[in-house]
């Protein structure tokens, strides 16, 4: 700790740290642009500068830049010094002379840190009366927008593109008063984060071209804390909502799983929510039905004497499945994973419950020193984790700076001291992954022969593992390499999960991460999910799809109730068929068409993430709550009130007193305790402060009096909330809420999302009263843990001649059901293909133009032939998850080569 | 014959003549207000916008007439039947001209009293009932204004009582027969005329209603009807004292050439205009200065009118 | 007291004093131009939508009269695709004609919008938008805008050097 002084008060703050950084944490208002918290310190911008005095009687000072100044015990600064503040009016002054005057049209004005620094540090007029420089723009994609003329070269970024996200195709160009960040040429970001330039440019240069299709200012959306569904992770999302239409996403910190970033499937994918394939009525064999026809028509079906099932959904909050279970009994309850999905899904609950190693948050991940990835291409997966994970190799190198005496957040000096050196990580995946350029090693294999290398690896850790027979010489000899590296490392992390389709690469990397335990490691892993609530799910119900097929060809119910998902993503097509065969009435509860509302004899329109509230667990087993972000018109309703109108239509006494969704919560969390740690992720509906609920509009939202005077002159009351401590409107408490229920992040003077410093306890660390959500899975360290060693080893994968196996491949933009009905995402998404090695096409006399028969349960899909140099001979990829090609999830084994008839 | 039928002939007389009076002084004091301050007033709707009080009695029936769900609504219905009951009765005593009464009671000031105290009680409650910050403001107002000036008008009136002998007000006017009372009660009528602006709460004295910071004080939730019936209840309590001023100090119906009907009637109107006239000039006072003023100034002169009034009737005697 | 009586001579000498009123609507009023009556979108001096939709008006808006919706037609020029103003709530306070930075919402003497329905007093785009500058006849934003729009490509604003070549390293 040190003691410093500033502008005559005394603060107690850690030593070491930066200037900027402590003063932001004590609450001053400093400005600066090129430093970051997540980026660290270049002092590139000079608006920072303070004043330092040598000692007491130091009447002169220096001029300091505050990023660049490590505090030390007894230090004396000014911020309000004159001097200092005509410097960096000063220095705003010269930034701004090119700056064009376009706040108006501009999509960060309202929002935009080169406002907030302008207006702090007192520049209130240009002077600048001569020629402006101009720049072309680029086209960037779908995603980003471009207007150079707005740049103040700050290279955030760049730092945060190249340095920190990897990304190699945007960089700076030219020199001076010319620099210009931009491509080489006119092209989509490659990079999966891209979107986050929008949030790190402190300009307008970087803007939301999806946003820029409806525009609409930072005051004026309706937003609520939620939680990104496109992916496991989990990551804290803001949504924003106006005219009744999801407008954009932004990032919502957490410290403990997204931080400061979001990846551009869970920033874009939002569109979904107002495509024009939502299901807006009730319907009843596709005609559109009154809600209580539909209901009274549903209960009619639900007492038919032979009974009936629901299927939940791994993209429904707990709540929603939940009150599906107390409707159709537990025994009748099926979690909605499809078959292998959830074979897979059961054994990593296994797995993480079991432990002895701790399963990783994402902040976990970013601080391992030695990472093994398992057969997880965790950039298509779980975006936001490989984001970290890229991050994690910079821990090995950052352990020596003390020695050259850097400190950690020098951003520019740690990248010289570290040039390309590199800590440990191992990536043993089918084909190539986008963290490839970090790995110390890369093994391309079949997903059998990547179990076998874990299994192998933790054998070479602890002996008493066992050990696949017959390794060649080759992967016995890495598997030795990368058991070295990670017994000496301090906080290896596993990561691996339900991506491959192989159990055994799970249960591989269950045997790694037990090896480590046991070895006396600290060791972490990671086992992704393939959805938002897939592992709650799982903890709520273990019999799936499976299973529920298996009960209605013995049972035969009357009727199935689907809750939010699409069968025919989950089962085989025939076997789907067979189910509508075999049931005369199914209905869904859905949001969006699909194949099986198409075929269903009753729809319940529910409300998609953004309108309904409620909680799902992540990857981690973190149970984080969302809150809803504007109500859906009339009659969309959350699914779980759906379901909770079905059960008083059928007189069940639990659904009369659930009012609200705190009271489904506490009956779920009675019933099922694995899950009732669930309670303390919420906020409760009655909760608070000074007596007011927490508006979900921010105080200058506009036009409340004009937005529906073309509908109806009389202006409504605003929608009441029963399930939440938020509320529909402008009035309520707009101090600092619980972190759980940020809304936005916003303090006087600070506009942009750099007003987060203000929420954080301190800049970067956790939000102010501890990180919203609830960790679920504790597992008994040490000896004490349940559970052994995975034995069961797969034979070695060997190619058959003429035969292919198939290996599941996963995209970003693709396989992610929801959010390839954005354009943009859409646009970037890859057709179906089969991606084959070049070799091994050559073999079977294929060309790049070629279209090969692949079998899918019964049936067999005609897919294009693309090459793909990193695939391992023998091994066929094929995307999953995209929207025209369901049956990619009925794909699995070898199949002979067959050319298909070209049409 | 009609001496049978005579009281209810003046009911309908006194009743027909205050109920014309009361609507024709909303127009009268909009005119003469704008007058006074370089308008015009109503002068669209009919003559000289006589209709105007017409147009306006149809838009107050028409109004909604609302009760807030917050109020105590049997007490905010019964308020402003108060003080329409109260004024009306008190009419029952005055004469219009010799015989020209409903009721000639032995205690006919009394009665006259005691009606114009219970007026405090419409107000009072209205703004109790009305559940609303500033009406409740209006009636606490209302009442300490009520009780600080009732006292010195009662008080003030002794003189004129003591000279004519009689509570009766028909005996008060004839004797007045040579001379009218003002002239030997001047400060009794002035006190008198004082205690009635501040008991009908005209301006100056307007301080329970002060829209400038009470909004519209007692009667802030009222609407439709029931605002009217304060309307008019006002401009009744003003005719009312009014009359009085005029038979207890102005010699009532006498007058040379013309009826006695048409002197007291001409003699009210000039009281009439003079309220108005009032309303035009003055400021309101704040409200300690108003209580202070009652209290230390106009209740210490009554009684010295008393005691001075008493001992120069002992003396004549 | 003398005060008093003072006060209501001089009120009682008024009664012969020249009436102010003016007698609108029989004679009509002479308004100044910069009064805040009805309010018009303008055009810039080429005839296009002087509004950008930039939101500022909406925002400032004491009672939150306006809704607008900001859209851009094929060339990134941003105007409203709608543009409500609740006149019924509108209390001509003027303050989204200072927060303009366009100049396209302006005050107008036109103060005679009685309606007996209130839903005609909601003004659309097409009910506000008028054919001319109004009050300031010159200002183009698009002209000192750095944005490219249709008819004016990078650099061809007012006080601009034509786009950098970012392949050169000259200075």
């Amino acid at each position: 700790m040190a003691t410093i002084e500033i502008d005559g008060k005394e603060y107690e703050v850690e030593a070491g740290k930066n200037l900027l950084h402590v003063a932001l944490s004590l609450g001053l208002n400093l400005p600066y642009f090129c430093w970051h918290p997540a980026l660290g310190s270049v002092g590139a911008c000079r608006q920072c500068a303070v004043k330092q005095y040598k000692d007491k009687d130091d009447q002169h000072g220096r001029l300091v830049m505050a990023c660049m100044t490590p505090v030390s015990d007894g230090m004396r600064i000014t911020v309000e010094d004159p001097e200092s503040k005509t410097f960096r009016a000063t220095v705003i002054e010269s930034l701004m002379t090119n700056h064009p005057h376009d706040c108006p049209i501009c999509d960060e004005g309202g929002e935009c840190h080169l406002q907030d620094m302008t207006v702090m540090s007192g520049h209130n007029y240009r002077d600048y009366r001569f020629k402006k420089r101009t720049f072309n723009n680029q086209y960037l994609g779908p995603h980003i927008n471009h207007e150079m003329n707005r740049c103040i070269t700050c290279y955030r970024c760049v730092r945060f593109y190249r340095d920190y996200a990897g990304g190699r195709d945007l960089d700076e160009y030219a020199s001076k008063n010319h620099v210009y960040f931009g491509r080489f040429e006119d092209g989509v970001l490659e990079s999966e984060f891209s979107g986050n330039l929008v949030e790190v440019c402190p300009t307008g240069v970087f803007t939301d071209k999806e946003l820029k299709k409806h525009y609409t200012r930072k005051w004026d959306l309706q937003t609520a804390p939620s939680i990104c569904v496109h992916c496991g992770v989990g990551c804290n999302i803001i949504p924003g909502e106006r005219y009744g239409q999801l407008r954009r996403i932004l990032n919502r910190y957490n410290s403990e799983v997204n931080g400061y970033f979001l990846c551009d499937r869970g920033r874009f994918g939002y569109e979904f929510v107002n495509s024009s394939e939502r299901i807006r009525e009730p319907k009843l064999s596709s005609d559109v039905a009154s809600k209580s026809d539909a209901i009274s028509q549903i209960v009619g079906w639900l007492k038919d004497g032979k009974g009936a099932i629901g299927i939940g959904s791994p993209r429904a909050s707990l709540e929603s499945n939940f009150a599906l279970r107390e409707l159709v009994g537990k025994d009748r309850f099926f979690n909605g994973l499809g078959v292998k999905e959830n074979r897979l899904a059961s054994l990593a609950l296994k797995i993480l419950r079991e432990g002895p190693a701790r399963s990783a948050s994402l902040n976990d991940a970013e601080k391992a020193d030695a990472v093994l990835v398992l057969g997880e291409d965790v950039t298509q997966t779980a975006p936001m984790l490989a984001l970290k994970l890229r991050q994690s190799v910079r821990n090995v190198p950052m352990e020596s700076l003390s020695q050259a005496n850097i400190p950690q957040w020098h951003d520019g000096a740690v990248r010289e001291f570290a040039q390309d050196s590199k800590g440990p990580f191992f990536i043993a995946s089918v084909k190539a992954t986008r963290l490839d350029d970090i790995a110390t090693e890369t093994y391309r294999l079949a997903p059998s022969d990547i179990a076998r290398l874990g299994f192998a690896v933790a054998h070479h850790i602890d002996e008493s593992a066992p050990a696949p027979s017959g390794l060649d010489q080759e992967t016995e000899e890495a598997a030795k390499r990368i058991a070295e590296v990670l017994k000496n490392a301090k906080k290896p992390l596993v990561v691996s999960g339900t991506g491959s389709g192989e159990s055994a690469v799970l249960e591989a990397a269950a045997n790694v991460s037990r090896a480590l335990c046991s070895s006396g490691v600290q060791a972490g892993i990671s086992l992704n999910f393939p959805e938002c609530n897939s592992l709650g799910v799982s903890m709520l119900e273990e019999k799936g799809l499976e299973e529920a097929l298996e009960y209605v060809n013995a049972n035969h119910p009357a009727t199935v109730i689907v809750l939010e998902i699409d069968l025919y993503r989950r089962g085989a097509l025939e076997e789907i068929d067979r189910l509508f065969e075999e049931v005369s009435q199914i209905s869904c509860i859905d949001h969006l068409e699909n194949r099986t509302t198409a075929n269903a004899s009753a729809i319940l329109p529910c409300g998609t993430f953004a309108e309904s509230d409620g909680t799902m667990v992540n990857s981690e087993g973190r149970v984080q709550a969302f809150y809803q972000v504007f109500v859906p018109p009339d009659p969309i309703q959350e699914s779980w009130r759906w379901i909770r109108d079905l059960l008083l239509e059928t007189g069940n006494a639990k659904a009369k007193s659930w009012n609200d969704l705190d009271d489904v919560l506490e009956s779920l969390a009675s019933e099922i305790p694995d899950l009732a740690p669930a309670l303390d992720a919420v906020v409760s509906a009655d909760f608070r402060i000074a007596g007011q609920k927490i508006p979900r509009q921010p105080h200058r939202y506009s036009g409340r009096t004009a937005m529906r005077a073309n509908i109806d002159i009389h202006e409504p009351k605003p929608p009441q909330d029963p399930d939440s401590p938020l509320a529909f409107s402008m009035e309520g408490f707009h101090g600092k809420p619980p972190s759980g229920l940020a809304s936005r992040f916003w303090a006087p003077g600070w506009n942009s999302v750099q007003s987060l410093n203000k929420f954080q306890e301190e800049v970067g660390g956790p939000m102010r009263g501890g990180d919203p959500g609830k960790r679920l899975l504790e597992p008994i360290p040490g000896e004490a843990s349940p559970g052994q060693y995975y034995s069961s080893i797969p034979a070695a994968f060997s190619p058959e001649e003429g035969h292919l196996l198939i290996a599941h491949v996963h995209h970003i933009f693709g396989s992610d059901e929801l959010s390839v009905h954005s354009p943009g995402i859409d646009e970037l998404r890859p057709r179906p293909y089969v991606a084959i090695h070049p070799e091994d096409a050559k073999q079977c006399g294929l060309d790049e133009e070629s279209e090969i028969d692949v079998p899918a349960g019964e049936n067999s899909v005609t897919l294009k032939v693309t090459f793909e140099n990193s695939l391992p001979r023998g091994v066929a990829g094929i995307p999953m998850g995209l929207p025209e090609f369901p049956e990619a999830v009925a794909m699995s084994g070898s199949f002979k080569v067959q050319q298909g008839v070209k049409q | 014959m009609i001496d049978a039928y005579w009281p209810i002939l003046m009911i309908v007389f006194v009743l027909a003549v205050v109920m014309t009076i009361a609507p024709g002084m909303i127009w009268l004091e909009r005119r003469m207000l704008a007058l006074w301050q370089d308008r015009y007033g109503p002068n669209r709707v009919g003559p000289f916008g006589l209709l105007q009080v017409a147009a306006d009695a149809i838009k107050m029936i028409f109004k909604e007439d609302w009760i807030p769900p917050f109020a105590d609504k049997a007490t905010f219905i019964l308020a402003p039947c108060i003080i329409n009951a109260t004024t009306l009765l008190a009419f029952a005593v005055i004469p219009f001209g010799p015989g020209w009464h409903i009721s000639d009671l032995s205690v006919g000031l009394l009665f006259f009293l005691a009606m114009s105290s219970l007026g405090v009680y419409s107000v009072t409650l209205a703004g109790w009932a009305s559940n609303n910050k500033y009406s409740l403001l209006g009636g606490l107002r209302a009442a300490g204004q009520m009780l600080a000036y009732e006292v010195f008008m009662g008080l003030s009136l002794m003189g004129v009582v003591m000279m004519a002998g009689s509570f009766r007000i028909s005996d008060i006017v004839e004797a007045q027969q040579n001379v009218w009372f003002c002239i030997p009660q001047f400060l009794g009528f002035f006190l008198f005329f004082t205690a009635g602006v501040a008991e009908t709460h005209r301006l100056p004295f307007d301080l329970p209603e002060a829209e400038a910071e009470l909004i519209a004080g007692f009667h802030a939730e009222y609407s439709s009807l029931k605002f009217g019936m304060f309307f008019i209840g006002e401009y009744i309590g003003i005719t009312l004292i009014s009359a009085l001023v005029v038979l207890l100090y102005f010699g009532g119906w006498h007058g040379p050439w013309f009826h006695p009907v048409v002197w007291f009637l001409l003699k009210v109107f000039f009281f009439l205009v003079i309220f108005i006239w009032m309303r035009a000039s003055f400021a309101r006072p704040r409200y300690d200065q108003l209580i202070a003023f009652g209290w230390k100034l106009m209740f210490p002169l009554a009684l010295l009118n008393l005691m001075v009034t008493g001992a120069v009737v002992l003396a004549m005697r | 007291m003398l005060s008093l009586l003072r006060t209501m001579w001089i009120i009682f000498l008024h009664m012969f004093h020249k009436r102010e009123t003016q007698e609108y609507p029989d004679v009509l009023p002479q308004q100044p131009p910069r009064w805040r009556g009805r309010i018009i979108l303008s055009r810039d001096p080429d005839g296009e939508e002087r509004c950008v939709a930039c939101n500022l008006c909406s925002v400032v808006c004491p009672v939150a009269c306006i809704a607008l919706q900001a859209t851009e037609d094929g060339h990134g020029r941003r105007y409203p695709e709608f543009f409500r103003i609740n006149f019924s709530r509108c209390i001509f306070c003027g303050l989204c004609e200072e927060a303009c930075p366009t100049y396209a919402i302006q005050l107008t003497p036109d103060f005679e919008m009685g309606e007996y329905n209130r839903k005609n007093l909601v003004y659309e785009k097409e009910d506000l938008l008028i054919s001319g500058p109004g009050k300031y006849p010159d200002y183009n934003f698009y002209r000192v805008a750095g944005l490219a729009i249709g008819g004016k490509g990078k650099g061809e604003a007012d006080c601009e050097e034509p786009p950098v070549n970012t392949r050169s390293l000259m200075p």
